[in-house]
């Protein structure tokens, strides 16, 4: 009976993990850059519903809706004022600047709500569901579906439709991209304002049952990334096998062998992926080692 | 030409002793002496990121690596506190390199996710094995250094014995980059697969300097346990491998004296932001966003540029 | 390239002596300049404001802040104005090491209060004690103070986790509870609080049937509460400040555990019951410092009347609750205020030798009694426990 709490914990938390390491995925794919503010976004989906619901009184949907906007349009900022000027620079310049860029946003998360952390209340009520023997919040069966509409709809995005194709074009091959009439500009902008938006959703999402705080995103950030390469970096499908692994996978590490090591055997785990398999589970063997 | 060569090693000798001629007081000094175990680190980083071309988001677990040997195998076990710095200094080296075996087979993106799960790894060890480390409490009862009857435990006596150690290892780096070995890894750097075509084991040289710079961060670590002689995970987390990637690129990657300045300015800078008081972190997150697009050469970069302008003549030949 | 380096440096060379000189000369200016700084007693202070300890450090600045401004409005101490200069640590001992040298060195303050982590104290004790200033910390550990003999310039007023470990444990006693599994936050709070409750466990003859820790960041905690439920404890101990408790409590709701669920002194604000929810938090007991209950108290109470005080300023200044960690800095300045005043002078010597004599001295988390044996003050009295109830904390019965 454990071991199903411990799948159904691990698949509820993995879902939400699956949803940011979308967000990663849709500017890796557009850009070829991993963006160390990701988890920045979901920390504004989640602290800016909490600021439309609390503090400006929105109904709670609109509250939600506002909360994502927010982190989009950071989306757009982050895209505009710190990767365009330097879109041709190294991958260590561009992680850095995404470093400086999430510690930029946190700081300024910090400065204008609080230090607290926060609650939403729950979209259809908190009695847990129960399925097995093992209890689950209502909640996660949002983020669940969420996350596999999103893996959809995001999937058919790319193979089926014009800026989909172009955003994929203008990954591989920007300057090919530019010659077929692609605006690689606009398709970067685009990737980000999308990627801000799911992430914001994972936020806002998480927040009845996770609670947030203007500190939060660091280590969804690094979950949800982690999640992604596990899965395979750039794929939809990968970051719902990837974040779900990962959930099952610290579930039962902190309740069958130790909650004091369980991030320790996530990311020992994360390693041994990186080492014996980089492409991911569901990703095809690229270049990527010497 | 001699004296040419030297000059910059010399001038930076000077500081060393003038600092502390200049700031006498207890604060001044121990703001230098933290500079100077940044220096340390930075190097050994700089060495890794500016030459070789590699990234690590997980140094400050090598820093916290060396901090607790040091620290168990002094106040544990009664070691003399140098016989236990080269022991840290040389168990760092061993996991370094078995960690740099697989790890530096990975690029970019994947390179970075590596170091930092690393990282991560060594801080969750810090605080989990709460017998040997203390736990997140922190370890507690860490001596000061000491030499014969000699006790260091003044920070100016402190700063004696951190700018000695760290004028050798700016020494050795700099022999290190100007030599054959310093030539692979700036190629490396620009052009991997040239050098891979020239018939260079690149592969070896990469884990070579991540075990150089590794062991740096681990003597850093020692000198700062036995400054502070209290040490916390809380000191060797994501958030100071960050600082210290930002020394390198604010100062300059690939220039020795880059990364120096770096690791000056970016420690100096917070005690100087003291005023902003919560907005600090608002000018750091924005210094570090505007250095990388208006000076992607850091510091050093930007002052290469403008002596460049003044001589007409660029001024990079040996870049 | 070298010739440029070299021209680098001299600049810096330059640019440091020119600095350097500046700040002498202005210095002196400022001394001939300014003789009314003699009118000021400058106290430090540092806090975690910023960074993943800032729960601690945020209200005890704010409450310091308030403190100085009322000692001022009312005429100051010795006939002086007090000057507070609060420094962020952002939780990193490096900071607050240099931070504690600046106020000594540059600042010249007569005593510091803080820092707000046990981490943070533990590292700036050899720099206070080596300086003879007085330094009254904001962190509840005993390894602050013990052995005094080798503290002699470092004070603690905060609760410690001993006494709020063996008041739970007396009433685990009182209810027949044996076995209890403990579920900690893996940093410096909850380490300290894990240490005592094994430490404690055996002389109470109670048996820890579960050792669980969770991240401060996690965000799910149901895999430790399934594996503690299928060891069937006594009841369940809670260790950590928010986030984490909160999201354990509505955790054990999700998961339908009956055990009673005890947490730390950690909670001890309307927050919690705010983040955890009406129904998740209902029946919880803590064992807390009497502000979070002070309407409750009977007039007796030496401390009622400071507390409502303290609550309706806090309440008044900044729109929030006042929780127990700001209480640490009222009564970390309010102890050294009066000390100041007994010693009639700012000598680091003096204000120990008068804080060692402060006896029966009412302060937010308890009375204090301080002796040169004792630099904690406060007794296990200083906690009571509480219980939430609809959404609200209710003193529960000695």
């Amino acid at each position: 009976m454990d071991l199903i709490q411990y799948l159904v914990s691990g698949i509820s938390i993995g879902s939400a993990y699956a949803l940011i390491a979308i967000g990663f995925n849709l500017i890796y794919n557009a850009t070829g850059i991993i963006n160390f503010a990701q988890g920045e976004f979901v920390m504004l989906g989640g602290m800016g519903s909490v600021y439309f619901y609390h503090y400006l009184h929105f109904p709670l949907i609109f509250a939600i809706l506002s909360g994502i906007l927010l982190a989009g349009v950071t989306g757009i900022l982050v895209e505009r004022l710190s990767i365009r000027p330097i879109r041709d620079a190294s991958i260590l310049s561009l992680i850095i600047v995404t470093i400086g860029d999430s510690i930029l946003i946190r700081g300024i998360a910090m400065l204008v709500w609080d230090k607290n952390s926060h609650a939403l209340p729950s979209f259809s009520g908190d009695i847990p569901i129960r399925f097995l023997g093992a209890a689950v919040s209502p909640q996660y069966i949002w983020i669940i579906v969420v996350s596999i509409i999103s893996m959809l709809l995001l999937g058919g995005f790319f193979r089926y439709t014009i800026t989909g194709k172009a955003m994929l074009a203008s990954s591989v091959d920007p300057v090919a991209a530019r010659l077929v009439g692609i605006n690689v500009e606009r398709v970067t902008m685009y990737s980000f304002f999308i990627s801000a938006l799911f992430s914001g959703m994972a936020g806002a999402l998480m927040t009845p049952v996770t609670l947030t705080s203007y500190d939060i995103g660091i280590s969804l950030g690094l979950k949800g990334f982690a999640a992604a390469v596990v899965g395979g970096l750039g794929r939809m499908s990968g970051a719902l096998v990837g974040g779900i692994i990962l959930g099952i996978v610290e579930s039962f590490s902190a309740g069958l062998i130790s909650s004091g090591y369980k991030d320790a055997i996530t990311f020992g785990l994360l390693l041994l992926f990186l080492y014996m398999r980089p492409q991911g589970i569901v990703g095809e063997i690229k270049a990527e080692r010497v | 030409m001699r004296l040419k060569r030297y000059a910059d090693i010399l001038i930076f000798a000077l500081l060393l002793i003038a600092y502390p001629l200049i700031i006498t007081d207890n604060y001044g000094l121990n703001v230098g002496i933290f500079a100077l175990e940044n220096i340390i680190t930075v190097t050994g980083l700089n060495l890794l990121m500016g030459y070789a071309g590699q990234i690590s988001l997980g140094h400050a677990g090598f820093v916290g690596l060396g901090a607790y040997i040091s620290a168990i195998l002094t106040a544990t076990y009664h070691w003399n506190c140098w016989l236990a710095m080269i022991t840290a200094f040389v168990l760092v080296g061993i996991v370094a390199f078995f960690v740099a075996l697989p790890t530096l087979k990975l690029r970019g993106h994947y390179l970075a996710m590596a170091t930092l799960g690393l990282g991560m790894i060594l801080y969750i060890f810090f605080s989990q094995l709460v017998d040997i480390t203390g736990g997140p409490s922190g370890f507690v009862g860490i001596p000061y250094m000491r030499f014969g009857s000699l006790t260091f435990s003044s920070y100016s006596t402190i700063y004696v014995v951190t700018a000695m150690i760290t004028f050798v290892i700016i020494w050795l780096s700099k022999n290190l980059a100007s030599f054959k070995a310093g030539r692979i890894f700036r190629a490396i750097h620009q052009d991997e697969e040239a050098v891979v075509a020239l018939g260079v084991n690149t592969y070896h040289y990469k884990v070579l300097v991540f075990v150089v710079s590794a062991v740096f961060a681990s003597i850093a670590g020692s000198l700062y346990a036995h400054t502070v002689i209290f040490i916390s995970p809380a000191s060797f987390g994501f958030k100071r491998s960050i600082q210290l990637v930002t020394m390198v690129m604010v100062g300059g990657m690939g220039n020795i004296w880059g990364g120096v300045t770096g690791a000056i300015f970016l420690t100096y800078l917070p005690e100087f932001l003291r005023i902003f008081e919560d907005y600090d972190i608002i000018v750091y997150g924005s210094l570090l966003i505007l250095v990388i697009i208006f000076m992607p050469g850091g510091i050093a970069g930007a002052v290469e540029d403008i002596y460049g302008k003044f001589k007409n003549t660029g001024g990079r030949e040996d870049r | 390239m070298r010739k440029n380096l070299k021209i680098l440096l001299v600049l810096f060379l330059l640019a440091g002596l020119v600095s350097t000189g500046c700040k002498k000369k202005s210095k002196e200016q400022q001394a001939k300049a300014k003789p009314a700084e003699e009118n000021v007693i400058k106290i430090g202070a540092v806090f975690s404001v910023t960074g993943p300890a800032s729960f601690l450090g945020q209200p005890e600045k704010n409450t310091a802040l308030m403190v100085v401004d009322e000692i001022n409005k009312s005429g100051g101490l010795l006939g002086k104005k007090v000057k507070l200069i609060v420094y962020d640590t952002e939780g990193q001992e490096q900071k607050a090491v240099m931070a504690v040298n600046r106020l000594i060195q540059k600042d010249k303050v007569v005593a510091i209060i803080g820092p707000s982590r046990s981490g943070t104290t533990l590292a700036v004790i050899p720099i206070v004690m080596r300086a003879k200033i007085p330094l009254i910390s904001c962190a509840a550990s005993r390894k602050i103070v013990q052995p005094v003999s080798e503290r002699k310039y470092v004070f603690t007023v905060p609760q410690l986790d001993t006494f709020a470990v063996e008041k739970l444990y007396e009433y685990f006693n009182k209810k027949g509870y044996k076995k209890i599994a403990i579920l900690t936050v893996n940093n410096g709070f909850g380490a300290s609080g894990r240490e005592q409750l094994k430490l404690l466990a055996p002389k109470y003859g109670i048996e820890i049937v579960a050792d669980e820790i969770y991240g401060p960041k996690d965000t799910d905690m149901t895999a430790q509460l399934t594996k503690i439920k299928g060891l069937n404890p006594d009841a369940i101990v809670v260790w950590g400040t928010n986030p984490g408790p909160a999201v354990i409590a509505r955790n054990r709701l999700q998961l339908g555990i009956k055990t009673p669920l005890f947490m730390s002194h950690g909670v001890a604000s309307k927050k919690f019951i705010e983040l955890a929810g009406k129904d998740a938090a209902e029946g919880i007991i803590l064992p807390a410092g009497r502000l979070i209950v002070a309407d409750q108290l009977p007039d007796t109470d030496p401390q009622k009347k400071l507390l409502l005080d303290y609550i309706a300023k806090y309440k008044a200044r900044y729109g929030s609750e006042p929780s127990t960690f700001g209480g640490h800095a009222y009564d970390a300045l309010h102890l050294l205020f009066e000390a100041i005043r007994r010693a009639k002078s700012t000598n680091g010597d003096k204000i120990v030798a008068a804080l060692e004599t402060i006896k029966n001295f009412p302060g937010t988390g308890g009375i204090y009694n301080l002796s040169p044996q004792d630099h904690e003050g406060l007794s296990k009295d200083a906690f009571v426990l509480v219980r939430i109830h609809n959404g609200n904390w209710e003193l529960l019965e000695e």
